[in-house]
């Protein structure tokens, strides 16, 4: 779906997200940045999966991935920002991309903390066997996608075949280590028209089924509310649920998440090296104003900018909230 | 009114302290503390809660649980078999009656 037609219809919702914050920051009636402590890499579009919701609308056709030249431009910014401690690396499937190894290395070299976003099943694709055991020598934290941990929803949203491919991913990263003494975290996000329940209670039940069923250990459960965007807009326009999903989101907005939202502290760079205040602003090609561009990177610009929202980003601030850490608030 | 059953109606549950609001309080201070994670997991409690919504035949608990059985983590096979539980509990006590229907068979028939 094409940015512009998210933007119109998001546009068209009769309330607007910035009516709410307003209040919140009388200053500059906008949100701003805290501190700029993660960038986040979105290093292509291509991935060995096509998700029905995928807010990125990736698949094995897609063909945008970032290049040598713009990850160096990256490279160089999180040398020279001391406060960027974390490099969150995104897609797609961004160990598709030919220079992940390259891009993980340059990071660990600088001593900055790595996450990469991990579907599981790639880890299982001809080609892609290695790339487990190299996450697991550099000390990559990863950040793995899994709906459900049942076959039902899982294969349901991912494709059939998705929940065995991926157990068997996650059993392989448990004998490396992760889980144990290598950060292994889940990624959940509700699987319909609903929030997610509290990240406590769910991962309770995850790891209570993943050990009980297939010996699998990890450390974390992040819950992410899907934002109404690309395949999940789409689904939910098909439905004619949009206005009912949007009002649960509004209805829900929770003040209280505002000060952890994950816009306030870090950047996302889009594969062809725009900076945009985060993933889902990227998808609906809103790049920050101004120094749209890493190679115009200005950390004192950056830093007085203002955020630019919309009525998606009502998704973040629903319930508990939600950003790429999982919950915003206890 | 258009019908006994109204899908907003739910949303005013909370009304039901408009008088006598310490026994309506009571009621919902109960629920909260037995809908709360304890020997039984909050998804477990709302299976059984999903169970008894159909035993019982309430519309509202039908659609608020299938709602919340959702989001605490369970899966239409494990609803599904829930329900069945129900079903069979009420089948189970339809036909235990039938032991009281023979006894008075056996004393009437000669």
């Amino acid at each position: 779906m094409l940015p512009n037609d998210q933007l119109t219809l998001l546009a068209a919702l009769p309330y607007s997200f910035e009516e709410f914050i307003r209040p919140h920051f009388p200053e500059k009636s906008a949100l701003t940045p805290c501190v700029l402590t993660t960038l986040q890499l979105n290093i292509g579009r291509r991935c060995n999966q096509s998700c029905r919701p995928c807010h990125v609308g990736a698949s094995p056709a897609r063909t945008e991935t970032m290049n040598r030249e713009t990850m160096d431009a990256c490279l160089q910014v999180i040398a020279e920002v001391d406060e960027i401690k974390t490099v969150d690396i995104t897609g797609g499937a961004p160990e598709m991309n030919d220079n992940f190894s390259y891009l993980v290395k340059a990071c660990k070299n600088l001593g900055k903390h790595v996450i990469d976003r991990c579907n599981l099943t790639i880890l299982q694709e001809p080609g892609y066997e290695h790339i487990a055991s190299f996450l697991a020598e550099q000390g990559v934290e990863i950040m793995a996608s899994l709906p459900y941990f049942r076959k039902s929803y899982t294969d349901r949203q991912r494709g059939a075949g998705v929940f065995d491919k991926s157990i068997r991913a996650l059993q392989k990263l448990n004998r490396l280590g992760y889980g144990t003494t290598l950060p292994l975290n889940l990624i959940y996000n509700p699987s319909g028209i609903y929030l997610s329940s509290s990240q406590q209670q769910l991962e309770s039940e995850f790891k209570n089924h993943l050990k009980q069923n297939y010996g699998i250990e990890f450390n974390h459960l992040y819950c992410i509310n899907n934002l109404p965007l690309d395949g999940f807009l789409q689904v939910l326009l098909k439905l004619d649920k949009l206005a009912p999903y949007m009002d649960m989101l509004k209805t829900s907005f929770n003040p209280c998440t505002l000060d952890g939202l994950m816009c306030r502290y870090q950047l996302s760079v889009s594969y062809d090296g725009y900076l945009y205040d985060c993933d889902f602003n990227q998808m609906l090609d809103l790049k920050i104003v101004p120094a749209p561009h890493i190679r115009e990177f200005s950390h004192d610009r950056i830093m007085s900018r203002k955020i630019r929202t919309m009525n998606h980003c009502f998704g973040c601030t629903a319930g508990s909230g939600s950003s790429c850490g999982g919950e915003l608030v206890k | 009114m258009k019908s006994y059953y109204e899908p907003d109606d739910l949303q005013k549950f909370s009304t039901i302290t408009r008088v006598n609001k310490p026994l309506g309080d009571k009621y919902f201070s109960y629920y909260n503390s037995v809908m709360k994670a304890g020997a039984l997991s909050e998804r477990e409690k709302a299976l059984i809660a999903l169970a008894v919504a159909h035993a019982l035949r309430c519309p509202y608990c039908i659609d608020a649980y299938t709602r919340i059985c959702i989001e605490k983590g369970s899966d239409e096979e494990q609803m599904n078999e829930a329900v069945h539980v129900a079903g069979a509990m009420a089948a189970g006590i339809t036909l235990v009656h039938s032991v009281q229907m023979m006894n008075k068979i056996d004393d009437t028939i000669i």
